[in-house]
């Protein structure tokens, strides 16, 4: 079985929540205790129907004000695969929290409702999975039953979103026309929209292709741990432990360790399982290397004939997720892979309109939920591929030095 | 043994999704051995936390788990899962702190319900608190799973707590790709859960597939019971059954494992965890619904326990 990892974004309006129970519950991952729990909830309040985003929202505030604060995450699994849904508001304070959801995610599902066609959130959502690098979107029209089922109403919402989706960075795109309340191509293949012949909802999150999503050109494993048994039976036992972020690695490879530059070769790869004859992303090994070099953890592994770019310079896009506004001159803390760095804020290149993707050149700051094009330098050079290339190596996070609190999310720009 | 790490029939490299998560955990329990001075791990003998010890194994193997393992012993724990408990952190070699909320009561630091039966659930708080302030702890792993409850549906995987050991629910950190954010201040600590994208099912997949051993209260076994607020409870030294409460011998087994004033059994004839995988896929309630009195509180019972420092 396989792990889907997938983003929805939208408000109760937009049918999000009844989706969500929708797949839950016909995936029988809603319990009865849970489902009494919600319509208990739902009579105390005197709602009319039972709200079935009182599944995922947990928080007491969340049910007092009837909104969703914060990223959910719900699971569900099928014969063919296992689901997790990072589930969040789409309202547009919340953009920090749609980054968050979209930052692991395989896909994402933009819901519209048919009646209101492509609105600001719509775009502001897509924009955002196609900054994350998610590799599929799903747009997904809800509510058909409210237009009649209407092919036409369906395919000029299509052709309005391709084209707006031509200006993103988007790989696979893909249309559904559906009824969440009704069930219609959630499940099952509607019978009251014949003119889809694509697969339903369900079907395409079991089906879409994901394995090569994952980069499995580029060798990097970013040294987590240095692993040196205190036992008389291996005293001599250094193994470098880590994630893989990239690329496959053999026992008998060729690997240069930044940042000394240092060459050697794969002595074996462990782990508590036995050895293994390949090691590649997203898994946890230990390698071993032939000659003893010096070591430490934010030490990067790759190739010498593929090395990833080594820099102070730093150009990303950078995601603003504080109140305090981020500003050149700024000190933060930023954590790259596995290592924690100082970083100055060198100039911000403009400010990107989310709704619009106007660059606004004369922004000097970025505020909450703004997202825009920021210089930076480390104290440290950093191993880094461009986040277009590699979400592990291309990604970092800005942490406030005083409050300690994760005040942005950075995507590296590089070469390609 | 060799392990076949690809999926048949989906193309080359791709993990399943219990190696997937699996390799989540390993890099989430790393990742605070690198950057925190002196985590521990919670461990209760329940299924989770045995996953969780497991997870810290392979995480470090061949060497050993670089951080203690601590239990909060509320005193009205299984005999079964304590003598198991023993027996697990003897066989890795790991160092284990117990803090007792016996310990707590006679110190004065909290005092027992009122009425008979009291349960000790909630004064446990007050004892983790105490132990992590009195060993200095600045990151503490725990077992928690986003998919057991609503409030912890959105808890981070390192999610902050202040100098008074309180979770907002409010005001969390954004979490993005594998990047954690540990950093904190002297005093306030960071509680762990590498087992948040883990579901019940994940769990018992994960014992079968890696034949994990696990304390016997978890499979099925004949015990005698009696019936309370829709719960069987066993009869015990800390529990004793109302005169209108009859008590009546039962095949059961737990699906979770608490204390036993809060921990009901269910009725199953499940003798192996293959067999319990198969009951889970099929169970129409959740484990917490199921056999938990103390989320039936109130609706957010859960979240207020969390705030205040709960696991």
């Amino acid at each position: 079985m396989e792990l889907l990892r997938l983003a929805t974004a939208g408000s109760v309006d937009d049918g999000k929540s009844t989706l969500i129970g929708r797949l839950l519950f016909d995936s029988k991952a809603i319990f009865e205790d849970q489902l009494e729990s919600v319509e208990r909830v739902s009579r105390q309040r005197g709602d009319e129907y039972t709200d079935l985003a009182l599944l995922t929202d947990g928080l007491r505030a969340e049910r007092e004000q009837g909104i969703t604060i914060d990223v959910a995450y719900r699971y569900f699994a099928t014969p063919a695969r296992k689901f997790i849904i990072a589930d969040t508001p789409g309202h547009i304070q919340y953009t920090r929290n749609m980054v968050t959801g979209n930052s692991n995610a395989d896909l994402t599902i933009v819901l519209v409702d048919a009646r209101k066609g492509i609105v600001e959130q719509t775009r502001r959502h897509a924009f955002l999975a196609s900054l994350l690098r998610v590799p599929h979107i799903l747009l997904c029209v809800n509510k058909m039953d409210l237009v009649g089922y209407d092919r036409d109403v369906f395919e000029s919402l299509r052709e309005e979103f391709a084209a707006f989706a031509s200006r993103l960075d988007v790989a696979d795109l893909s249309f559904i026309p559906i009824s969440a309340l009704q069930g219609d191509n959630v499940v099952q293949r509607s019978v009251n929209m014949p003119w889809y012949e694509g697969a339903s909802l369900l079907h395409h999150l079991e089906q879409v292709y994901i394995s090569s999503d994952r980069n499995l050109i580029d060798p990097r494993l970013p040294v987590q741990w240095v692993i040196r048994p205190q036992a008389a039976s291996r005293l001599d036992y250094r193994g470098y432990a880590g994630r893989v972020a990239g690329g496959v690695f053999r026992p008998g490879d060729q690997v240069m360790v930044l940042p000394s530059g240092l060459t050697t070769t794969v002595a074996g790869i462990d782990t508590f399982d036995g050895p293994l004859d390949e090691a590649f992303p997203p898994m946890s090994v230990t390698i071993r290397l032939d000659d003893d070099i010096d070591i430490s953890r934010g030490d990067l592994i790759c190739r010498p004939m593929n090395q990833p770019t080594v820099g102070q310079d730093l150009d990303a896009m950078v995601a603003w997720m504080t109140e305090r506004p981020l500003a050149p001159g700024d000190f933060l803390a930023l954590k790259h892979t596995t290592r924690w760095v100082r970083a100055v804020v060198r100039d911000i290149h403009y400010r990107l309109d989310v709704n619009t993707l106007h660059r606004d050149e004369s922004a000097t700051s970025l505020a909450l939920n703004d997202v825009g094009r920021v210089s930076l330098r480390v104290t440290q050079p950093l191993y880094y591929d461009s986040y277009r290339r590699n979400r592990q190596t291309g990604s970092f996070i800005l942490a406030a030095e005083d409050t300690d609190v994760t005040a942005g999310a950075g995507m590296l720009l590089g070469p390609d | 043994m060799e392990r076949d790490w690809g999926v048949a029939g989906s193309g080359q490299y791709q993990l399943s999704e219990l190696q997937n998560i699996e390799a989540q955990s390993i890099h989430i329990i790393r990742e605070v051995a690198a950057e925190f001075e002196r985590p521990v791990l919670l461990f209760s003998g329940g299924k989770d936390s045995v996953v969780m010890l497991r997870l810290a194994q392979k995480a470090f193997w061949p060497g050993r788990i670089p951080f203690p393992v601590m239990h909060i012993d509320t005193g009205h724990n299984f005999t079964e899962v304590l003598e198991f408990r023993d027996r697990c952190v003897t066989e890795i070699g790991a160092t284990l702190v117990v803090a007792s909320v016996q310990h707590s009561i006679d110190s004065g630091r909290v005092a027992e319900e009122a009425g008979p039966n009291p349960s000790r659930n909630r004064l446990q708080t007050r004892t983790l608190l105490d132990a992590i302030n009195e060993h200095r702890f600045d990151a503490v792993f725990g077992g928690a799973r986003r998919d057991e409850e609503k409030a912890r549906a959105k808890e981070r995987v390192f999610s902050f707590r202040d100098e008074f050991g309180q979770w907002d629910p409010k005001n969390q950190r954004p979490e993005l790709w594998s990047l954690f954010n540990g950093r904190h201040r002297s005093g306030e600590h960071i509680r762990v859960f590498p087992l948040s994208d883990w579901t019940e099912l994940d769990i018992w997949q994960y014992v079968v597939e890696e034949q994990i051993d696990l304390p016997s209260i978890y499979f099925s076994h004949r015990r005698h019971v009696f019936r309370r607020d829709g719960m069987l409870l066993a009869v015990g030294p800390h529990v004793s059954p109302r005169d209108d409460e009859e008590t009546f011998e039962a095949t059961v087994r737990y699906r979770t494992v608490g204390d036993m004033t809060c921990t009901g059994a269910v009725e199953s004839s499940a003798s192996s965890a293959e067999d319990i995988v198969i009951e889970v896929a099929a169970s129409r309630l959740t484990e917490r619904g199921a056999t938990r009195a103390d989320d039936r509180v109130s609706e957010a019972a859960m979240e207020d326990r969390k705030r205040e420092g709960y696991f």
